[in-house]
């Protein structure tokens, strides 16, 4: 390489070495690359997906709530016999939301049904088990949710205590159940999802609500499953629960 | 390779460097809308569901 090319094409003149330098170089270039990849994909794992997936859930709660009837601002009636039988939705179809009083007043996320990553759980919904009972049901009403990256919908699940209120609302009524039992379980243990939670056999009685997201952080080890109890539903065209009145009053 | 990518491209260096930029943003939007949201389901970091 002559002296008077060297300034107008700096690349070659520090290339300058031998084949093997070059390749050296290149490799040393891929791995930078990666690395780089690597830490973007870090980034979007832990904070784009929050930031994406929140604005998502917001979308989907907004347009979910334009569909509903209304709703009076004043305490239904609580009601304990037979709830309105829910029809089964299509799947990735909205047909719900949820409220947590213990996550806070701002905290309402919207139910698809199914628990397929890309279309429910990635995209800001809390899915809905297709093989299990709707809301209100007598059996169990199953609900997956992230605990962490993509909006983390149940990130507060080690903050729940018995006796605590899991509200759901549909186009008909509104659910509230209550917390009866927080557990850690394999992911294989399907039988949380059963009619009877932990019974697969057994003759469902009571109208249950399960919630299950990843436990510990960051691990595939196993699940954090909440189960609750129904303990009354209030009719839309009525009003609301108390639970709901309280938590917006604050 | 990167030596390579700035010795082929067009223009004076400004140039360059926006081209770099805007494909930069480009391969980022990429990763970030299609390749990283395929990905994540088949990595063992936040699955939720029982099977």
């Amino acid at each position: 390489m002559s002296r008077a090319e060297a300034p107008a094409r700096p690349g070659h003149a520090r290339r300058g070495g031998s084949r093997g330098l070059g390749a050296l170089g290149v490799l040393g270039e891929l791995l930078i690359t990666a690395g780089v990849i690597i830490a973007l994909f870090v980034v979007w794992q832990v904070f784009w997906t929050d930031v994406t997936g929140a604005r998502a859930a917001g979308a989907h709660v907004q347009a979910f709530e334009e569909t509903l009837p209304e709703s009076p601002e004043q305490p239904g009636t609580p009601q304990s016999d037979e709830p309105p039988a829910e029809p089964v939705p299509a799947a990735g179809e909205t047909f719900a939301t949820m409220f947590v009083p213990r996550w806070g007043a701002d905290w309402e996320f919207p139910i698809a049904e199914g628990v397929g990553r890309l279309d429910v759980l990635d995209a800001g919904y809390v899915g809905h088990y297709p093989e299990t009972q709707m809301p209100g049901e007598i059996g169990n009403f199953a609900l997956a949710g992230h605990r962490q990256s993509h909006a983390k919908p149940f990130y507060g699940v080690d903050q729940l205590e018995i006796g605590d209120t899991i509200i759901v609302q549909t186009a008909q009524a509104w659910y509230v159940y209550e917390v009866t039992r927080s557990h850690v379980v394999l992911p294989s243990q399907v039988e949380v999802l059963a009619p009877t939670p932990g019974y697969p056999t057994a003759e469902a009685t009571e109208r249950m609500i399960t919630l299950t997201t990843c436990h510990p952080l960051w691990s595939t080890r196993e699940r954090w499953v909440i189960h609750g109890v129904l303990s009354h539903w209030v009719a839309r065209d009525e009003g609301r629960p108390a639970e709901i009145i309280a938590m917006e009053e604050g | 390779m990167y030596g390579w990518l700035w010795r082929h491209l067009p223009g004076p260096a400004v140039v360059r460097a926006l081209i770099l930029l805007v494909a930069a943003v480009a391969v980022v939007a990429l990763l970030f809308e299609v390749v990283f949201p395929a990905l994540a389901p088949l990595l063992p970091l936040d699955q939720n569901t029982l099977e």
